[in-house]
């Protein structure tokens, strides 16, 4: 089938396949994002920074980006800290333990984000079931409200991103070698050490990868900080929303919208290039 | 065993019981709440009943957007699964250079801030004179279900052994009946579990469709979140219960054709 000397591998025609999926993308996703990265350098007179100048001289704006820089590092930190032995428990349970886990974790990510934010709503009710819980236990004295609070949103987030956390820290542990930390502790390290030498540094591009998820969805989530706590409280996310969907402000929104993808990409971009390193590494 | 280790057991399964138990709540509590006849989402429900499915029967603007929801993401689904099997073909079967990059950026949309995508897409959308609400969205929604398709099919080919096609053909097969039959077999499973879990995708897409509704055409996502900010009663409970229902379908068709461990590979 193949030609006896391959003058160039573009000539292969099982490229061609490749080419609707590649020209669909192109067209409809790749240029109206540099379109939109493009029009916004772009002043009345010529190339501007205008509109980021402006952006970043208003205080309220600042704030903004504090809020989501701020959330979205509560959100990855809560993840992390359940999600770190969660994943070890996941990779180490027995079977009916670990079915059910699987189950509450996948369960949900196949359940839309405006069914869980609503369901949140709920749950974070001065009546719902986490200030019983609390009351119940003695933690609270009297019932207290959680929806539309800082608390309450880093809450729900926290649910809805969990299992992003968990699932790329799990892929990690289970490939490691139990015999690993055996070997260590025959050789009589501590069980502290032999977490820190051992146990960490094959974990972390898992944890990296983790936080990248999770830090990258919580920036840019629209639909949960709407429902959980409402106008008073903006993100980058919502700023954009808000601009064009109901302030009419395609400059501003333009703007917050191109430092949101710029966030994004930074996030990706950073995250790939730490977990090459440590994977180089290990 | 030292106090160190038992601690640290300790936390792992303490975290363990926590992390079943705190993703589950807020399905628990929706259908609980359906199915109780509070109106203030009172939990546990006072008594058991039905009244928000009745409500959910006569509410008018829900269904329609529920059809919509299900053209779209069967429409945006088949033409991702046609588009992403051939792309994912030439990926792995091809020698060509940036087959990487290109995986990368096939994958990508699922990676951006979807309301960035959605912008970018109804600016450009304009500029092209598609300002129709109903075919934007079902172009929009391709490029939310192609990643899961890419995704998928791309591992499961890499796996799949090319020979077989041309032992087929040996054996007397017809290139397409060799395809037929030999390929597109080997990849139903990656075919049926990325197909459904794009379909859920588009199904639960907000921040792309919110660019691409009118006042005639609505996703259910958000004729649902519309729904919650004007009148916030168990109603959307019960079609939340409906969603969660789909998903237990969704998850146990996905363990029986290539398990429960396999879904949760990342």
């Amino acid at each position: 089938m193949k030609p006896a000397a391959a003058p160039s591998p573009w000539r292969d025609p099982v490229v061609l396949l490749a080419v609707p999926a590649l020209l669909y993308l192109v067209l409809l996703y790749a240029l109206p994002l540099l379109w939109l990265l493009a029009k916004s350098f772009v002043g009345a007179d010529g190339l501007t920074l205008r509109p980021y100048v402006d952006f970043f001289a208003d205080p309220f704006n600042w704030r903004v980006v504090w809020n989501t820089l701020g959330i979205a590092l509560w959100v990855t930190l809560v993840c992390l800290v359940i999600g770190y032995p969660a994943a070890f428990a996941l990779a180490r349970a027995g079977a009916a333990l670990q079915i059910a886990m699987l189950v509450a974790i996948i369960l949900p990510l196949s359940v839309g984000v405006v069914v869980k934010s609503f369901a949140w709503q709920i749950v974070l009710r001065r009546d719902g079931v986490i200030s019983q819980f609390l009351v119940g236990i003695g933690l609270w004295d009297e019932p207290q409200r959680l929806l539309f609070t800082e608390t309450g949103l880093v809450l729900g987030a926290a649910n809805i991103f969990l299992p992003f956390m968990i699932l790329p820290i799990y892929s990690v542990v289970k490939l490691i070698d139990p015999r690993l930390l055996e070997a260590g502790a025959t050789l009589g390290a501590a069980p502290l050490y032999r977490f820190v030498k051992i146990m960490l540094p094959l974990t972390l591009p898992g944890v990296v990868s983790g936080i990248a998820f999770v830090f990258s969805m919580s920036v840019s989530m629209y639909v949960i900080p709407s429902l959980l706590i409402g106008d008073r409280f903006q993100t980058l996310s919502t700023l954009t929303g808000r601009s064009f969907l109901f302030m009419r402000n395609e400059q501003l929104g333009s703007t917050t919208a191109v430092i949101l993808l710029a966030l994004a990409i930074g996030v990706v971009v950073g995250s790939s290039w730490l977990a090459r390193r440590l994977g180089s590494s290990a | 065993m030292t106090p160190i280790e038992r601690a640290a057991r300790a936390l792992m399964w303490a975290a363990a019981l926590f992390t079943v138990v705190f993703l589950m709540t807020p399905l628990v509590v929706t259908v609980a709440v359906s199915f109780g006849s509070s109106s203030v989402f009172t939990l546990p429900p006072p008594d058991w009943s039905l009244r928000w499915y009745e409500r959910l029967a006569n509410t008018r603007g829900l269904w329609p957007a529920l059809l919509t929801s299900l053209q779209v993401a069967a429409f945006s689904t088949a033409v991702a699964m046609v588009l992403g099997t051939l792309c994912a073909i030439a990926l792995v079967r091809g020698r060509f250079p940036g087959r990487e990059a290109i995986a990368t950026f096939l994958i990508s949309p699922l990676m951006l801030p979807g309301l960035v995508v959605g912008i970018a897409m109804l600016q450009g959308f304009k500029a092209a004179g598609l300002r129709e609400a109903y075919s934007s969205l079902l172009v929009a929604h391709v490029v939310i279900t192609l990643p899961y398709i890419v995704r998928t099919v791309l591992a499961a080919l890499s796996l799949f052994d090319f020979s077989l096609i041309d032992a087929a053909r040996t054996l007397g097969c017809s290139y397409p009946t060799a395809i037929l039959r030999v390929l597109v077999p080997a990849l139903g499973p990656a075919f049926l579990t990325s197909g459904m879990f794009a379909f859920l995708a588009s199904m639960d897409n907000y921040p792309i469709s919110i660019f691409f509704t009118d006042a005639w055409t609505k996703t259910l996502p958000i004729q649902m979140l519309q729904y919650v900010e004007e009148n916030p009663d168990p109603t959307i409970a019960a079609i939340s219960t409906g969603l969660v229902l789909l998903a237990i379908l969704a998850l146990v068709v996905g363990d029986r054709l290539v398990g429960l461990r396999k879904l949760a590979d990342f």
